[in-house]
């Protein structure tokens, strides 16, 4: 083993590193935005990561069917379409059940819990109990390969851009938009945002249908990883849970901190301790952190 | 035993054969005497039931169960207790439809000593304190003669206490660590040793493999099976283990692992990564340029039905070892395949553990009709030695210890999802779950 094939492995294990914040980030993004502007703790997070996971399955099974020679172009595509899917059932959760719940905090939790449960059990009645796989285009698979012996996964460089994009978007559509602008007012002070004419109510909606549209590109992104099946979201709600709380519940900031700091703590462990290990670690780390600092990283400035 | 041992039995056994030999000649009555011709009609009446196949050999119910079992003159009752909710329901659909299509077939040909088999489907929903709920209420509820179940050791592990107290009956489908044996349970998949052993030494013969890289899921069984491969590779092939990793149930991310790999550069990687993980970890080889071009893994974990999951490009080149593959050109496996696919489709797959589960009722056939019985003592008695010629995976037999001799077989991962067998062990492999040396 020589130095070279050595910078190699650490450059790789940078990239691991960088992946999984990757992932950490997009997965909890969707979370902070509905439990940091809301308050709204929407356990059916990852069952919206799934309906975007299962658009991705959709989009390339009907591609295969029916327009072979798309299977190289149709991917970007159907993340979009995922985006929209999630964003609908969002609206409709939204309009059906939430904003009759707006207070009664524990109330959203058992809602959005049910409905979690039942998402899995239409998935599995619909679309099947097997977990499937799309099939990615060549340019998602395989490894890039700048110099011999330095395998960059294209589809970590993937999720990695999409992640940088979106969060980007979200950030700056906070801080710029006429949206953000009624989000940030509504979340300081809902009954003055009210009163000077915000229809707090239309703002809710869209936050919760953006949050969970999110979520849908986020398991859209996630098809490139792993497979999909009923029960898929139940994987990523734990740590799309953990990102948020360690960030600090009210702070996108926070949530982006958070996600580097348990990605990089995570892979350098697996790397240099043991896969399971390396997960007690990091959790025992959290635990600690989050005992000393109840609030998370990133303290809300908002008075409550 | 299939002789009648004491004198009771042969009495009654002698009673039956004159009636029979009464049924087929009882409508010539004026030449027998009136209390012959009174034994007639009461054969008669019982085999004269409506849909029921005469069989010549059949016996009376309270002969053939003197337990109380759910046994009536037409039909025998038996449970099938599998998850067809929650996350297992993914692995054990198929072994319920394997296990429904083989009792139909022994219930087209006439059933169990002339009885139907009519089965109650329980669900366990993935949840082990469940099946516990459910394994009594299919044994002291309905009676059941038989239950067919269980996929996951968890479960199994959770239901057998309530089979050993009510002495019930459990055929068992699924390949599991070993390290147990009871008297109500028949285990149809493989124990750890014959799956495992065979592997490793294939490894090291026909790929020369001399460091091997340990990886699997976090629970019981991956653990187990590891164990017994560090021993056989360390203690009896003086090869090195240069790696034992486990990551937690459904974990996705396998980046840092490819790195060690790298680092390591193993001969062969041994894997037992299952469930949702199954697909990352084989997504993640591909995406870290680690292929079957380039590299040996084999798994334990692969069958068919992951294969859909895993996708054949990320899965070819890589070999699995298991006691059946669909793609086996043997006549009993054709006829299987043909009638599982009418039956449920041509898009399905049928893995290992579907045709362990579809061995579990006509091992209970064959052992019922050796015992002439359906009481589980006599039943568990007469298992021992009985031999299926007709199993999908080729002729096997049951051991004493409870469990199946198996040939072992490695198949390679093709693109199109499919599996080439490449080796085949030369003779049937003795089930050993207590192996000596391996603890």
């Amino acid at each position: 083993m020589n130095f070279s094939e050595l910078l190699n492995i650490g450059l790789m294990q940078g990239f691991a590193g960088l992946s999984l914040f990757a992932v950490l980030l997009l997965m909890g993004l969707g979370l902070a935005i509905i439990f940091g502007q809301m308050g709204v703790i929407n356990m059916a997070h990852g069952e919206f990561m799934t309906i975007g996971a299962y658009t991705i399955y959709l989009s390339s099974h009907l591609t295969e069917l029916y327009a072979p020679g798309l299977k190289q172009i149709y991917f970007p595509f159907a993340v979009v379409l995922a985006f929209f899917f999630a964003f609908l059932l969002g609206w409709l959760v939204e309009w059906v059940l939430i904003r009759h719940l707006y207070k009664r905090a524990l109330d959203t939790l058992l809602a959005t819990w049910g409905i979690s449960l039942a998402m899995q059990q239409c998935f599995r009645t619909f679309i099947g109990p097997k977990e499937v796989s799309p099939n990615l285009p060549d340019w998602l698979l395989d490894a890039w390969a700048p110099v011999p012996g330095l395998d960059i996964p294209r589809n970590g460089l993937f999720v990695l851009a999409l992640t940088l994009f979106v969060t980007g978007a979200v950030l700056l559509a906070l801080s710029k938009s006429r949206w953000g602008l009624r989000v940030r007012a509504t979340v300081s002070n809902r009954m003055m945002a009210n009163a000077i004419g915000i229809d707090t109510s239309k703002t809710d909606r869209l936050t919760f249908a953006i949050g969970c549209g999110i979520a849908g590109m986020a398991g859209a992104a996630f098809t490139t990883i792993g497979s999909t099946g009923p029960t898929s979201g139940q994987l990523y709600i734990v740590d799309s849970f953990l990102v948020v709380t360690f960030g600090g519940a009210a702070s996108l900031l926070g949530t982006v901190v958070s996600a580097f700091g348990i990605a990089q703590t995570q892979s350098l462990a697996e790397f240099f301790l043991h896969g399971s290990m390396a997960k007690v670690l990091t959790l025992s780390l959290i635990v600690v952190i989050l005992m000393m600092r109840p609030q998370g990283l990133f303290a809300s400035k908002v008075r409550r | 035993m299939s002789e009648p041992k004491n004198p009771k039995d042969l009495k009654e056994k002698s009673a039956i054969n004159s009636a029979d030999e009464l049924f087929v000649s009882s409508f010539d009555l004026h030449a027998n005497n009136r209390r012959r011709f009174l034994q007639g009609m009461s054969a008669l009446s019982i085999l004269a039931m409506p849909g029921l196949s005469f069989s010549a050999d059949k016996l009376p119910t309270d002969k053939v169960n003197t337990t109380k079992l759910a046994v009536t003159d037409t039909e025998v009752i038996v449970g099938q207790l599998h998850s067809s909710t929650g996350t297992m329901a993914i692995s054990e659909t198929g072994s319920i439809q394997a296990e429904q299509l083989a009792i139909d077939q022994i219930n087209a040909m006439g059933g169990i000593l002339g009885r139907k088999i009519k089965v109650i489907k329980e669900d366990g929903a993935s949840d082990w304190p469940t099946f516990a709920e459910k394994a009594k209420k299919l044994l002291i509820n309905d009676h059941c003669a038989a239950v067919f179940g269980c996929w996951t050791s968890a479960s199994r592990k959770a239901v057998l206490p309530v089979f050993e107290k009510e002495n019930g009956l459990l055929y068992y489908p699924t390949f599991y660590e070993g390290l147990e044996q009871s008297k109500n349970v028949f285990y149809t998949g493989q124990e750890a040793t014959q799956q495992i052993i065979y592997s490793l030494d294939w490894a090291k013969k026909e790929k020369k493999a001399k460091t091997f890289f340990l990886i699997g899921s976090d629970y019981i069984w991956p653990r187990t099976s590891m164990k017994i491969a560090r021993k056989h590779v360390e203690n009896f092939q003086k090869g090195t283990i240069v790696g034992e990793e486990y990551y937690p149930l459904g974990s996705t991310n396998f980046g840092s692992l490819m790195n060690k790999i790298k680092l390591q550069k193993p001969d062969c990687i041994y894997a037992a990564v299952v469930g949702g993980s199954n697909v990352a970890f084989y997504k993640a080889l591909k995406a870290a340029g680690i292929t079957g071009a380039k590299q040996l893994l084999v798994t334990l974990a692969v069958t068919e039905d992951e294969m859909t999951g895993v996708g054949g490009d990320n899965f070819a080149g890589f070999y699995s070892s298991m006691k059946y593959f669909q793609s086996l050109t043997n006549d009993n496996n054709k006829k299987f395949v043909a009638a599982f696919k009418a039956k449920y489709g041509k898009n399905s797959v049928i893995g290992d553990v579907t045709q362990a589960g579809y061995l579990g009722p006509w091992l209970w056939k064959a052992a019922c009709e050796k015992a002439n019985s359906f009481d589980v003592d006599k039943v568990v008695a007469a298992s021992p030695g009985i031999e299926l010629k007709m199993a999908p995976e080729g002729y096997v037999k049951l051991d004493e210890n409870h469990h199946l001799w198996s040939k072992s077989r490695i198949a390679m991962g093709m693109p199109d999802g499919t599996f080439k067998i490449v080796s085949e062990s030369p003779s049937l492999i003795k089930p050993d779950p207590f192996p000596k040396g391996y603890q």
